[in-house]
């Protein structure tokens, strides 16, 4: 794996000048994903945030090939870049080596892209697909989506009298991509660089689709001061609340295990504006309930990797 | 650091263009914070570099050599994850990344 110092010496293929947020998350992530190819990528983007503020007419953050097409097709187009690039390459029409990485949004990956996704993945294309998570759609102004952790105060699922945020759990959209039999699968976190540079290294060095799943925080839709961008990310790492592991052919390897440091939840919920109302007394309960879901979550996680 | 709207003239024909020309675009007029470099104290981890959205942070032969303030957004992620910052508690004298009200440079 390439130290620090090393990756300053390669040029830059996600460039300054993008319209996200300060302290933006998934700038963050397409960085160091990119940081950790050699430059011979084609990216695809699926509609979303990132999609929108690195690409807005007529400047482009992207400095490796990046073609946009629609919300839901992410996954379809690259499949097809990849399938065009493999029958160039049986005919002897080109010959240099050229890695395929997807990006989406928990949109566009979780909701709308699901079954390009899904699809991509089953007829074996030889290409990553990366979803930033960010828990909702942000760039649309906030909406709930299937990634929306429960509890969370969105525009679409508000807190009011009634309804305490979203009342459904999150979708474990992880799993359903191990269900898919491919190669590699992993999930990953904002603010832990070296592990998400080491993965995607893993995962392009791999023949087959690959998948990785990676927590962003968001500074604008879950509200928090926007200089604690990798705090939170680390946060939702120590609660256990977002479990960084592997799965390598069926076979589960957790990266972090807090063991008896394992944070309380509420560690992470509190910077977030989102979850402010959790923190009233009536909804004590409710707090107890995601803290539990937590717990019980990370115990069958722990017992997955032992058993495989 | 102004960024001049392109007329229909001037926009290119077709959807495909060059790549990485936002650097162009500035968003440096973004910030409300403004990071401050202190060399003296920086041991050259490149934590900063590596976790700026912005692509912000100039390095050279593995150096910290200061900000691109044309770009930065001041969002502070890298006052908050520099290491010697953590060590010294935020004390203003030893960290080697502060964060300063950008009126004050605007004067």
């Amino acid at each position: 794996m390439a130290t620090l110092k090393e990756l300053a010496k390669k040029p830059e293929y996600f460039t300054n000048g993008h319209r996200g947020c300060a302290g933006c998350g998934a700038a963050i992530v397409a960085r160091h994903v990119l940081m950790a190819t050699d430059g011979n990528v084609v990216v695809a983007n699926a509609t979303g945030c990132l999609e929108v503020f690195s690409t807005i007419f007529p400047f482009t953050a992207w400095n490796v090939p990046f073609i946009h097409n629609a919300f839901e097709n992410a996954a379809a187009t690259i499949s097809g870049v990849e399938a065009c690039y493999q029958s160039l390459k049986a005919q002897k029409r080109y010959d240099k080596e050229v890695k395929f990485i997807a990006f989406g949004g928990d949109g566009g990956t979780y909701d709308i892209g699901l079954q390009a996704l899904s699809g991509a993945m089953e007829r074996g294309h030889d290409m990553l697909y990366v979803c930033y998570d960010n828990g909702a759609y942000m760039n649309t102004g906030i909406q709930r989506s299937s990634a929306t952790p429960k509890g969370a105060n969105t525009t679409t699922a508000p807190a009011g009298k009634v309804e305490q945020g979203k009342t459904q759990k999150r979708k474990d959209f992880t799993a359903i991509l191990v269900a898919h039999h491919i190669p590699y699968v992993a999930q990953a976190v904002v603010g832990d660089w070296a592990d998400l540079t080491r993965k995607v290294e893993k995962a392009l060095s791999i023949k087959g689709p690959t998948f990785i799943n990676v927590f962003q925080p968001c500074r604008l839709g879950w509200g928090y001061e926007p200089s604690r961008t990798i705090e939170m990310g680390r946060l939702a790492k120590e609660t256990c609340f977002w479990p960084v592991f592997e799965v390598e052919n069926g076979v589960y390897k957790l990266n972090y295990n807090p063991k008896d440091r394992k944070k309380p939840i509420t560690e992470f919920l509190k910077p977030q504006s989102r979850f402010k109302h959790l923190f009233k007394e009536e909804n004590k309960p409710l707090l107890e309930e995601i803290q539990k879901d937590v717990d019980q979550e990370w115990q069958r996680m722990l017992k997955i990797c032992e058993a495989t | 650091m102004e960024n001049k709207k392109m007329g229909w003239k001037e926009l290119p024909d077709a959807d495909s263009m060059s790549a990485g020309t936002s650097t162009e675009f500035k968003t440096g007029d973004w910030r409300s914070q403004r990071p401050v470099f202190h060399k003296e104290n920086c041991i050259h981890c490149l934590r900063c570099w590596v976790m700026c959205p912005d692509v912000s942070i100039i390095v050279k032969d593995g150096k910290v050599m200061g900000y691109d303030y044309d770009h930065c957004k001041g969002c502070g992620i890298c006052a908050s994850e520099c290491p010697i910052n953590k060590k010294v508690e935020f004390e203003k004298d030893k960290c080697a990344i502060t964060m300063a009200d950008e009126k004050e440079f605007q004067k």
